[in-house]
Parts: C-alpha cells; sequence; structure tokens
C-alpha cells in the first residue's frame, strides 16, 4: 500500500557528489534483514562513519528531505535503498537525475523523487549549506519545491504516480481490479506466440 | 505505410495491455527471481496472493550461495544459509520453475536465463536485479525492477512502466587482437558517463557488435545499467538464432518454425529513429581498466591516473600521474555476470596456462552448466596448476552478499561490474577489466596489458 504525500516541509540536507550508488545509500550486508526490524539505521552506513558526513551534523540530522546531485541512486535495483530513506524519515529526494529503478522504488515507498535542473539543485544546495537548517517545501498537488521566503521551483512528474502518492492509492491491488483485461490479452497473446506464455 | 519503429517499440507495442495516464500497463513473459527476491515473496505473503504464472516465473539462488560446496551448511553465516533456505521454501511454496543449488543448471540468474533458453528474441523479461539488462542481448527487452515492482509481477504478470527514450550506440570496425567485450562495453561508458543513458533503452548496433558472439554480447548488455541504462539490447541475428536452437526451453519443432519467422522481424527498421545516437570506432579501443569508484572511470591500461575527485582517489589510495600498469594487486576476481562464461573462462586460462598466480586468485563459473563444461575441456585443472582456487557457480565477490568478500585497503583486478566503495568487502579497492587482463594481473602480481604476455 503506497503511503499518501501531498506536501511536506521540513529541513533538507545537502548532498554534493555525483553518482551516489545503491550500495553507498545501503550496503549489499544489510539487505538480508527482513524489513519490519526497519533500515533507517542502514541508511549511507559506511558513508556515516565520515564525522562530517551532512547527516551526521545538527541540525541536518532531523531532515526529511534530501537535495542531491545528479544520478542519484544508480546502480543496483536494491529496493533498500528506497527502504532505508524512508524509515529514516526522509519523503522526498531532489536530484537533477536519478537511477531509473531507484526513481521507482521511491515512488512506491512514498518518497517523492524530484527532478529540478542542475543549476536549481545547485543553488538550492549551496542555500542549505549556508543557512544550516532551512526548511523548505515539496509540494506534491503544486508540483513545485518552494524556499521559505524564497524562489519557488516548478517540476514534472510522472502523472500516473502522482496520483497514487496524492491518494496513496495500492497499485497492486488497481492492477488486480484489471485482471479480466489481462486475461483477456493473454488469450490472445498466447494465440500468436504460444513460446512466450506457459 | 508503418512508421518506421525500432527493436525496442516493435516489443513494447507488443506488450501493452492497456494505457493509463502515460503509463502502460506491460505484460510480462518471463520473471526471474533469486534469493534475494525475498521481500517481495514476504510482501505477496502479506497480502494473500499467489504466483499468478508460476510457469513463466524462474528462479534460481546465486547472490547469497557458499562457493566452496553445494551445501547451505557451508554458508558464511547462519543469517546467509537463512537467505539460500528462505528461496528454497519460497519457491517449492509457489510452484516456481527453480533450479536449485543441489541442481547442476543453477547459477547466477543472468547466465542461466541465456544458457537455458529461457530468455527468448522479442520477450519482456524483468527480474529484481539490476543486471537484467544482460539478457537483451538476445533481443529481449529485459530490464531490472525493484521488491515492490517483483511483487507486482508476481501477483499480475504485469508491470506498470512508462516508455522510455532509445538510444542508439554504434561501435563498428573491427576490434584489435587482445581487445574484449569488457572492453568495448567500459570503453563505452568511459564515453558517455555513468548517467550517460539515464532513461533510456539502448541498442547496440554496428559491424563490432554484429561480428560478437551471444556470450560477448551479453558482456556488453550486462553493464548497460553501469552507463544509467535500464536496458540495453542487440538485434537478433543468425548468431542469436543458432545460439538459441536446442537449448532446453527454447521453442521446437514447429512452434520454433513460427517464433523464428517472427523473430526475424524485429530489428529495428532502417529508418527507425533513436531520441540519441552515440558511436565509436572499435579499432581505437584497448584494454581497459577502471581507476576510481564509478565505472565511467575506466581508462585504456598505458593511462595514468587523472585528476579525479579527492574521495574516489583517496579510497583506491591512488595520486594522479600514477601509472595504471604496474600498480600492485592484493587479489584476483574472476566470474559475475558480465564475465563468468566459458568464452571468458578460456580466455582467463589462456592466460593462467603455465603460468603462476602470484596473488590469491579465484575463479567461480557462472553456472553449475558452465563449470561443468569448463572441467570438460580441463580449465579447472589450469587454474589450479596455476594457483587460482576453482569454486561454484554463485555471484560471490563480485558483491560479497555470500561472504566472498576482499578485505580492506586490498587491491582487487576483478572481472565484475562495479567499482563502488565497498562493493566487493568494506575499504577494499576494485579496478574492473576483462577476464583476460584480470589473470594476467594474478600471474603478474601487478595490473598489466594482457597484450604483453
Amino acid at each position: 500500500m503506497a503511503e499518501q504525500f501531498t506536501s511536506l516541509t521540513a529541513i533538507a540536507a545537502p548532498y554534493e557528489p555525483l553518482n551516489v550508488d545503491t550500495d553507498q545509500i545501503v550496503p549489499a550486508r544489510f539487505l538480508k534483514f527482513p524489513r519490519k526490524d526497519g533500515y533507517g539505521k542502514f541508511l549511507f552506513h559506511d558513508v556515516r562513519e565520515e564525522p562530517d558526513f551532512v547527516l551526521n551534523r545538527a541540525p541536518f540530522d532531523q531532515a526529511r528531505i534530501l537535495v542531491a546531485n545528479a544520478n542519484f541512486g544508480c546502480g543496483s535495483s536494491r529496493e533498500g535503498a528506497a527502504y532505508a530513506f524512508h524509515d529514516a524519515g526522509f519523503r522526498a529526494v531532489i536530484a537533477p537525475s536519478f537511477g531509473d529503478i531507484f526513481y521507482a522504488n521511491c515512488m512506491k515507498n512514498g518518497i517523492v523523487p524530484v527532478r529540478l535542473p542542475d543549476s536549481e539543485c545547485a543553488s538550492l544546495r549551496k542555500i542549505l549549506e549556508k543557512n544550516p537548517g532551512t526548511q523548505i517545501t515539496v509540494d506534491l498537488v503544486a508540483q513545485e519545491v518552494r524556499e521559505t521566503g524564497g524562489r519557488t521551483h516548478r517540476f514534472a512528474i510522472d502523472a500516473f504516480y502522482r496520483e497514487m502518492l496524492l491518494k496513496g492509492v495500492d497499485e497492486l491491488g488497481l492492477t488486480l481490479s484489471l485482471l479480466p483485461e489481462i486475461e483477456a490479452f493473454e488469450r490472445a497473446y498466447a494465440r500468436e506466440a504460444p513460446w512466450a506464455v506457459r | 505505410m508503418d512508421a518506421p519503429r525500432s527493436l525496442f517499440d516493435k516489443i513494447w507495442a507488443r506488450h501493452v495491455v492497456l494505457r493509463r495516464e502515460g503509463q502502460c500497463l506491460l505484460y510480462v513473459d518471463r520473471h526471474l527471481v533469486h534469493d534475494g527476491s525475498f521481500h517481495a515473496f514476504a510482501n505477496l505473503e502479506r497480502r494473500g496472493a499467489r504466483v499468478r504464472r508460476p510457469r513463466q516465473t524462474f528462479g534460481t539462488p546465486d547472490h547469497y550461495v557458499p562457493t566452496l560446496s553445494r551445501s547451505p551448511a557451508d554458508a558464511a553465516t547462519p543469517e546467509i544459509r537463512r537467505m539460500v533456505e528462505t528461496f528454497a521454501v519460497n519457491v517449492t511454496k509457489h510452484g516456481v520453475s527453480a533450479f536449485e543449488l543441489s541442481d547442476e543448471r543453477q547459477g547466477i540468474v543472468h547466465i542461466v536465463g541465456p544458457e537455458q533458453g529461457i530468455t527468448l528474441p522479442g520477450l519482456v523479461l524483468v527480474c529484481g536485479d539490476s543486471h537484467t539488462s544482460t539478457h537483451g542481448a538476445l533481443g529481449a527487452l529485459a530490464f531490472g525492477i525493484g521488491q515492490s515492482e517483483n511483487e507486482h509481477v508476481l501477483a499480475t504478470q504485469t508491470l506498470w512502466q512508462a516508455p522510455q527514450r532509445t538510444m542508439r550506440i554504434s561501435v563498428e570496425g573491427r576490434r584489435p587482437d587482445g581487445v574484449s567485450a569488457k572492453d568495448v562495453i567500459l570503453a563505452i561508458i568511459a564515453s558517455i558517463g555513468a548517467g550517460g543513458a539515464v532513461g533510456h533503452v539502448v541498442e547496440y548496433a554496428g559491424s563490432a557488435i554484429r561480428s560478437m558472439s551471444i556470450e560477448e554480447r551479453l558482456t556488453v548488455c550486462n553493464m548497460s545499467i553501469e552507463a544509467g541504462a535500464r536496458a540495453g539490447m542487440v538485434a537478433p541475428d543468425d548468431t542469436t538464432f543458432s545460439y538459441l536452437a536446442e537449448k532446453p526451453f527454447s521453442p521446437k519443432g514447429a512452434e520454433w518454425d513460427r517464433a523464428l519467422k517472427y523473430w526475424k522481424t524485429l530489428p529495428s527498421d532502417s529508418a527507425a529513429r533513436f531520441d540519441s545516437e552515440v558511436s565509436l570506432e572499435a579499432g581505437k579501443i584497448e584494454p581497459m581498466v577502471t581507476w576510481g569508484t564509478s565505472p565511467e572511470n575506466a581508462l585504456p591500461i598505458g593511462a595514468v591516473v587523472p585528476e579525479g575527485p579527492q574521495r574516489a582517489l583517496e579510497y583506491m589510495g591512488l595520486a594522479p600521474g600514477t601509472r595504471l600498469e604496474g600498480l600492485s594487486v592484493d587479489r584476483v576476481f574472476i566470474g559475475s555476470c558480465t564475465n563468468s562464461r566459458i568464452e571468458d573462462l578460456r580466455a582467463a586460462a589462456a592466460v593462467a596456462r603455465g603460468r603462476k598466480a602470484r596473488v590469491p586468485a579465484m575463479v567461480v563459473p557462472g553456472s553449475g552448466q558452465v563449470k561443468k563444461q569448463a572441467e570438460a575441456e580441463g580449465l579447472d585443472r589450469i587454474f589450479r596448476e596455476a594457483g587460482f582456487e576453482w569454486r561454484h557457480a554463485g555471484c560471490s565477490m563480485c558483491v560479497g552478499m555470500n561472504g566472498d568478500l576482499g578485505r580492506p585497503q586490498e587491491r582487487i583486478a576483478s572481472t565484475s561490474n562495479r567499482n563502488f566503495e565497498g562493493r566487493q568487502g568494506k575499504g577494499a579497492r576494485t579496478h574492473l577489466m576483462s577476464p583476460a587482463m584480470a589473470a594476467a594481473a594474478a600471474v603478474a602480481g601487478f595490473l598489466t596489458d594482457v597484450r604483453k604476455l
């Protein structure tokens, strides 16, 4: 069941590195643990050993929004990366681009992945670094990121998933309600490509 | 006259069940599962749902399996053992077609799919692993998914997807001697960057791709995700068809003839348009090694470490200006879904033959079938005589989830696909390269140009 998201105003943390892979977000050795134990403690587990890592520093340790850099969440398909953000309290990640699988995994876990142009992400990160504790708003209804007392950044997001997040729709439940259409497709397809449908 | 279409367009159009708000509900022909897919099975059970098409779902344990033996009891820790056993429980309970640890067809899921003929041209194939892009080498649309998507496919045999953009990467000309498919894909990633193909499905084309064997194409497509592409593909041709003929799960008889006729319609139309085009000259590619912590940090072996991100240089213990050639290594890993097929092992064995490894080196075949074939050819003996360890099939030290790990600061010459921080063990320093280059590093004790051996 997808968690609902409409709008969030929270402390945001800036994170500069390019191409942050999901192995950094949650190292592979933690993926064998059941979800119910919570994945928040694994978020950036090994990166956190660096004392000056942004999420170790107050007030960024209270952040619920991350402003990152290009190709964020590249690499492995591990949904543990999205679990870790979710369980650590994050509900939005802003970056110029995302690894495609991580992007999809965020949507399924009630985390809004916001794509903003490179220059806007860079300027947001600069503001956050200069004024730690700054809150920003991610508004999915208006499709805007708003700096408190500052600029408004419009963003585009897939209409299907926007709706899903706004209403907290259960995606699998929706598809199960379409089973008759799937079955009809499958019957016709099996006649054309019998080797495909077993 | 219909508009010209690409291979991707044709496969996509054939699998759309219905459309809604820019998304397509896509039919999935083959769903591969492994021992890391347990969250998906757990979620499915919480919902009280069943696997809808167990015969189109294939499983094999790979990420967590021990490589010293075929017994779960030899797993590195009790938690790891539990993962292998949970997999067996899940596939049995849901009646999924599975090659379990004791089955000689077991192996890395991306080795097993093509090898068994489970992967076929024109199919949509998904798996909860980013290296699912591998299967596109046979002309399938294959991509990695998360565990929620896994659960969705188990329950419905479909996925919601938005059509992706397309990129054609053409590699023209002849590869110089000593330059492998791994060098080609590392050169591509170095050229377009780790995020160069984000949001795209890549079709690899050009004479250098067409002249590749299927195993070489599998290596190229495997690392598409390292350039950000969720899927990579190669148009099916006679090389594809002869590879698939007589594979255990390939269609047979009249069904084969019918499938073949369809497969021949799949290659991109000559006027097909791609959202972006990239081209490389095969003749200019050299044996490649990576120096940093992203696969885009790849250079010819004759190069020096460039000025790079301080963080990556520190992690790798390298200073700009250092020659890559001659850099001493502590360990060598030959394996992974990128490079553990029989042709990879032959290439490594040809280098190891009659020489001695100067550092610990380990060869992990991609599947029980590859292992059996290698042993029939005497490759295991060549490796053992050269002091390499000869293991059982699994993902092993590519990702270390089974406990096959490098130590902190250890420098590893590896045929795998990711040189990320901590990928092969906390603090371990990975240099990616081809099987022949890794074998050369093992016998030299340092990174070296295999062409000089």
